[in-house]
């Protein structure tokens, strides 16, 4: 077990969230960082899609109420052993500080969180409102058992999150042509800013606005994750895990796979620079 | 036909309108893409996600034919509505009608699920007769659960309390969607479903 003593700006329990039922309106949701998310599971050698904790900036403390091995990856917060598996003894307290850059911390324990599904899933959706509640101070987590032997593996060596202007590979999208080419050479040519409006759904991104080629309104559409949706202000918005279904506004381009798990950490006031 | 990029995971079928998408969707659930991981109907697309390589992905959708109308009714789900509706009145004067006329109309109606979306079990159910009903001007910031709306040419079940512009005409005691139960929804592409008027 493991009881919350301090959450932080944000933490949430997450695994690998609930695709397939995307028809049904219910969004995946899931860690927003999978990669990060998946190496922690890896080093404490749980089974893929055991529930792990996404911490946004910091601010977590923890007691351990029994031995646990834990592990730490994505947004490198001081004051914890980063991407290596490690001992957490009974009584002792882990305190995740502010992160060097990035903005979420995966942690896994051995054993994976161990609190009930809701339709598949332990994720905490934000946007839905399924899974469970974000940690408050004084909850408990009880640790389950999906896990298999240890990996064999003392560090991981992973980089870490950007710390100035994100470099993010795109493709153009189903509605590149929604705008004017001079539309998609800005979307290519400026250095957005990250909006403090940015969440779990998506990031929002502050700059000069998109051109449109046309006017009208699109019928709602699917939209998957890393969509690059236009909404009317011109201003783009970088679909997360918790991101809806469907939308109704243009999507100009998609980011590619290789650089999902870096706009996950991407922090306000952050750079980013779209390559077609 | 058409099928638009959507990133490295997914493609997007552009089709001629509600009908076609139905029918293509339920093509596709009779003959699922390998590797498909989430199939999206909306107003007038497809969105496919896949596991797999979009190559494989895109020759399998380039093959699937949609199927009739007739051949994509799903089963027939009844549902309970008490019309006490705050805007009962609003949308029977919109259609020139009284609104005994609008229940009898909402009644006698064929509904179909065409997609669902805005909120977990949210499905947008289209009839056969010209419905056409403006969203309310300023939208409500609480709508409760089980409230039955119409809007444009869809109908609606709001499946927990939600902020929301649709035109209420009453409200029903079936619990359309419930995380605990299995199937959590009741409303899926496809499903057929008539309003009951409950005593």
């Amino acid at each position: 077990m493991i009881t919350v003593l301090e959450t932080g700006p944000l933490a949430t329990i997450q695994d690998a969230g609930r695709a397939g039922q995307a028809a049904l309106g219910v969004p995946t949701s899931g860690a927003c960082d999978a990669a990060s998310y998946g190496l922690a599971n890896r080093l404490v050698g749980n089974q893929p899609g055991a529930a792990a904790l996404e911490i946004t900036f910091g601010g977590l403390v923890l007691h351990a109420d029994t031995d646990l091995t834990i592990a730490v990856t994505g947004a490198p917060c001081s004051g914890v052993p980063l991407n290596a598996p490690t001992l957490l003894r009974a009584g002792e307290v882990l305190r995740f500080g502010l992160p060097r850059s990035g903005l979420r911390t995966y942690l896994a324990v051995r054993g994976g969180i161990d609190v009930p599904a809701v339709l598949g899933s332990r994720s905490t959706d934000l946007l839905s409102g399924l899974g469970p509640a974000p940690l408050e101070a004084g909850t408990t987590l009880p640790v389950g058992r999906l896990c298999g032997p240890m990996p064999g593996v003392d560090l991981a060596p992973v980089a870490d999150p950007a710390a100035d202007t994100l470099r993010v590979q795109i493709t153009p999208g189903p509605r590149r042509d929604w705008f004017t080419d001079a539309g998609w050479a800005s979307l290519l040519s400026q250095t957005y800013a990250v909006s403090s409006n940015s969440n779990r759904v998506g990031v929002r991104l502050d700059g000069i606005p998109l051109e449109r080629a046309r006017d009208g309104e699109l019928s709602s559409e699917g939209m998957a994750l890393g969509a690059i949706q236009i909404p009317p202000s011109g201003l783009p918005v970088v679909f997360l895990a918790d991101h809806p279904v469907t939308g109704g506004y243009p999507v100009i381009a998609y980011v590619s796979a290789a650089s999902l798990a870096g706009c996950a950490q991407l922090r306000p006031g952050q750079g980013v620079r779209f390559s077609g | 036909m058409q099928i638009l990029p959507a990133g490295d995971r997914a493609l997007l079928v552009e089709l001629d309108g509600l009908d076609e998408v139905l029918g293509y969707y339920t093509a596709l659930l009779a003959d699922p893409a390998p590797h498909a991981v989430d199939v999206v109907p909306a107003a007038r697309t497809v969105l496919v996600t896949t596991a797999g390589s979009l190559d494989e992905l895109r020759r399998h959708l380039m093959s699937v034919q949609p199927l009739t109308t007739a051949q994509s009714a799903g089963d027939l789900l009844e549902v309970p509505v008490i019309y006490d509706g705050a805007d009962l009145a609003d949308v029977a004067s919109l259609l020139g009608c009284s609104p005994a006329d609008v229940v009898e109309r909402h009644t006698s109606e064929q509904w179909t699920v065409a997609f669902c979306g805005f909120a977990p079990g949210f499905g947008y159910l289209t009839g056969t007769a010209d419905w056409n009903i403006p969203r309310r001007s300023s939208p409500r910031t609480k709508v409760p659960v089980g409230a039955v709306g119409l809007a444009g040419e869809f109908s609606g079940v709001y499946p927990r309390e939600s902020p929301g512009g649709w035109q209420l005409i009453g409200r029903t005691d079936l619990q359309i969607f419930d995380q605990q139960r299995d199937p959590a929804a009741l409303f899926h592409p496809g499903r057929r479903v008539r309003f009951i008027e409950a005593s």
